[in-house]
């Protein structure tokens, strides 16, 4: 896919608003429709959109696979880290509401760190998938 | 709808996603819905193109006849169908689901986490354990398709003859 100028110059353009959009979700989740979830996929569409348009190579070094698998992993572990956070501060596991003096808050620093966890291990799982198949031809 | 291309298909299945994203919307539940267009509309649809890109576009004919798992299939239907006439209407409201314990996360959600959005709240706090599991369940599957197809190109890199460049 060398010569497709329209799809080079809207993918650059279009591109930036994926990653914004996706955060947006990613960071918003609380307040409106989405989460770690959704914002993951999003994410990672639009560096399937970037290796799709331009070539799988030029995007796989701007992801690397090791690096994805490191993300994937740590999305993993800052979930469960909570959690184990949580067993340190004197809750039970994944009781968030001892993350701050008030419950309430606590809750919610909870509920967006293990958001952000989703969140990356969905994106790099996504892109995983996607590379690994890609790589194949 | 009957298609032997497996590139139609495939566009057929997004369609199909995204029309079921917006009966989503209809039915207030947007954070289905959303995750119904990424994921089923959206990388679903790649990953079945990418799929269709290494093996063949179109589906094999195949000589038997597909009697027996079309009528286990119509059969499982018409059950389910018949077993939805023993629900309870359409978003009444003493159906045991709105009974159980969504009173309590309407009524208590928002104080309690300090989340307007319900639907993260019961997610990431109150079912919190199911959705590291589900977590880890995309995690593994990760590693599963890293781990099987990685192999598969050190082993074609190995033994590759030129009948079988051919064929590829």
């Amino acid at each position: 896919m060398s010569d497709f100028l329209v799809l080079k110059v809207m993918a650059k353009l279009l591109i930036p608003f994926i990653l914004l959009f996706g955060f947006y979700v990613q960071m918003h989740g609380d307040y409106g429709p989405g989460g770690g979830f959704q914002a993951g996929v999003i994410i990672a569409a639009a560096f399937i959109l970037y290796a799709i348009v331009f070539d799988v190579r030029t995007a796989s070094r701007v992801v690397p696979m090791a690096v994805l698998v490191s993300i994937a992993c740590l999305g993993v572990l800052l979930y469960a880290g909570v959690g184990v956070a949580n067993l340190i501060y004197g809750g039970r596991f994944l009781e968030y509401g001892v993350l701050a003096h008030e419950a309430a808050h606590g809750n919610h620093i909870g509920i967006l760190i293990v958001e952000i966890g989703v969140g990356m291990a969905v994106a790099a799982v996504m892109m995983i998938i996607f590379f690994s198949f890609a790589r194949q031809r | 709808m009957w298609l032997r291309n497996l590139l139609a298909s495939a566009m057929v299945l997004g369609i199909y996603s995204l029309l079921m994203a917006a009966l989503w919307v209809v039915l207030d539940a947007v954070d289905v819905a959303f995750t119904e267009a990424a994921v089923g509309a959206g990388v679903t649809t790649v990953l079945m193109l990418l799929a269709i890109a290494l093996t063949g576009r179109e589906e094999k004919r195949t000589r038997i006849k597909p009697w027996l798992p079309l009528a286990v299939s119509l059969t499982t239907a018409g059950l389910l169908v018949y077993a939805t006439l023993g629900m309870p209407a359409f978003g009444i409201a003493d159906a045991p689901a709105q009974l159980h314990v969504a009173p309590y996360y309407l009524q208590q959600g928002e104080s309690e986490t300090g989340v307007p959005n319900v639907v993260t709240a019961i997610l990431a706090s109150y079912r919190g354990f199911d959705t590291l599991g589900e977590v880890t369940v995309i995690f593994t599957a990760g590693m599963g398709v890293l781990v099987l197809l990685s192999g598969a190109t050190r082993r074609r890199k190995r033994v590759t003859t030129p009948a079988e460049e051919d064929s590829v």
